[in-house]
């Protein structure tokens, strides 16, 4: 056989029936009027939050209403970093259950989300952040996360390609270490957990915004979209980015500003970066994906907007600190740039649990730290839903703890600077 | 870079200025619960649409109004405080009654 014909050995196999191309997910239905629980925005934490419905709990009367498409807000748009590290016990508790949920992803899904630990370098450059880092290493490690401050010479050892020059603006003093940092392919988090809750019964609907919120004596009754009122018993919206627009139908505000996080990623190199190299002080993290691509990202904009685009200002700032910390990219360029409206919280937490409004529910406050929760807020939010009680991972971070002072103050996010 | 225009010191690139957030009418803060307090504080409008925003030019410690498209990203219009509040806020009887 001719090698330039073995390609047309595979046709016949196109037009046998038993070879039938299978949807990912099935054609949509026409709305229903009635569903037991309507989750608004179709991005990862809805769809997770309808899988885990679904097979924790038995609730598959679901429907998803996404305004757009299939996981195309922010889940589409982050860095994909996941990682656990983080300050307040609370959060460290919290995003802990993500890392170990997203561990068996792949396999609890039957398909690859390529979840790979690459060890998570949070560079200190101060001494100011030195003393951060030792402070959530502490944490870390009494709740049980491996997580440890090293020191220039071991930094070298495990990241050879990080410039530990004394000559730069700001030299390498240490970094907090966390081996489990890891990335992953968040459009196959997110198509995995539509295909897990589709096939559990669950309906996502897509181009179909809600415009309104229906409610009556304080109790959320179902929601209005162009294509019909649906009824519901619960509704749960999980929109980062449109939060307050959203809620502002269902009529309470929320300390939420939206402001543009930008990312961009250069153009595919040779692996040459095992590690996840982060710099709050810096303001850059960095990280190369599975096709060598180097994805970039820095702190969130200067200013509130409900805008997805991109600025120079923006790459001036990231690429010249990124250029002390990997010099030999000068001459990379760059391949993609786009950014994400991510809800920013005074206190850098989430806010998720329930509302003014009876049986409605929130999953907001993802300002830069949504992606490596989309599993446990799943979870978390699935069990509020189906037992109206807030999960004991997240009643830290109900609503009302602003008005009562008891925020989460998380230091341990991205785009905070120590 | 974007250009904003400063009242006092005429057009400057936005990295010389600091957001402020919204201007809210603050509160009389010896009359207040606690949390009527946090909710001025903390809970925010957060509008997609035209805004009317504190603004600082950095450089000059000047604090101004600007009203701004936070969908498309405008500047419609910079304008000192003083167009806004006429009359200076006196805090040091409000605060002994507390």
């Amino acid at each position: 056989m001719l090698p330039a014909l073995f390609p047309y050995k595979l046709l016949p196999y196109g037009f046998r029936r038993k070879y039938r191309p299978q949807r990912f997910i099935p054609k949509q239905k026409d709305l229903k009027s009635k569903y037991d629980v309507v989750i608004i925005g179709g991005g990862g934490h809805a769809l997770a939050c309808a899988y885990y419905l679904a097979r924790d709990h038995g609730i598959t009367d679901v429907c998803i209403l996404e305004k757009g498409y299939l996981a195309g807000g922010n889940t589409a748009r982050n860095t994909a970093i996941i990682r656990s590290n983080y300050l307040t016990p609370e959060g460290v508790r919290f995003y802990e259950q993500s890392l170990k949920l997203y561990r068996d992803l792949s396999q609890d899904f039957d398909f690859n989300i390529l979840y790979s630990e690459r060890g998570h370098f949070t560079l200190a450059h101060t001494d100011a952040a030195v003393r951060t880092s030792r402070w959530r290493a502490e944490v870390n490690k009494q709740l049980g996360v491996d997580s440890e401050l090293i020191f220039p010479d071991e930094i070298h050892r495990l990241c050879p390609s990080l410039n530990m020059s004394d000559d730069v603006r700001y030299p390498i003093l240490g970094a907090l270490y966390h081996p489990p940092g890891s990335i992953a392919r968040h459009d196959a988090v997110a198509w995995g957990y539509a295909r897990g809750a589709t096939a559990l019964g669950a309906e996502v609907h897509q181009q179909t915004p809600v415009t309104s919120i229906i409610i009556e004596n304080g109790t959320v009754k179902g929601v209005e979209t162009p294509r019909g009122k649906v009824y519901a018993n619960k509704v749960m919206q999980a929109v980062a980015g449109s939060t307050s627009v959203v809620a502002k139908m269902a009529g309470f505000r929320l300390p939420i500003r939206t402001i543009p996080l930008q990312a961009c990623v250069s153009v595919p190199l040779k692996p040459f970066l095992d590690q996840i190299i982060v710099s709050g002080s810096l303001h850059v993290y960095v990280s190369q994906s599975s096709r060598g691509e180097l994805v970039m990202g820095g702190s969130t904009d200067p200013y509130g907007l409900y805008s997805t685009r991109s600025t120079l200002d923006f790459k001036e700032g990231l690429l010249g600190h990124m250029l002390e910390l990997l010099p030999m990219l000068g001459e990379v360029k760059i391949l993609r740039q786009w950014a994400g409206m991510a809800d920013m919280t005074p206190d850098f937490s989430p806010i998720m649990g329930p509302t003014p409004v009876k049986n409605y529910y929130i999953d907001s406050g993802w300002g830069t730290w949504g992606f490596k929760a989309t599993p446990v807020c799943g979870m978390t939010m699935a069990h509020t839903i189906a037992t109206d009680t807030p999960h004991e991972l997240i009643k830290p971070f109900y609503l009302d703890r602003f008005v009562e002072y008891a925020q989460v103050g998380e230091k341990g996010a991205a785009s905070v600077g120590h | 870079m974007k250009v904003m225009n400063c009242p006092l010191n005429g057009p400057r690139n936005i990295s010389e200025f600091a957001w402020g957030g919204e201007v809210k009418p603050m509160p009389d803060p010896a009359s207040l619960d606690d949390h009527a307090w946090g909710d001025w504080l903390f809970l925010e409008n957060n509008e997609a649409g035209v805004v009317r925003e504190w603004w600082c030019h950095v450089p000059t410690s000047f604090w101004f109004i600007a009203e701004r498209n936070t969908v498309t990203d405008e500047i419609l219009k910079t304008y000192p405080a003083g167009e806004l509040f006429k009359d200076r806020v006196n805090f040091a009887p409000k605060a002994e009654k507390m």
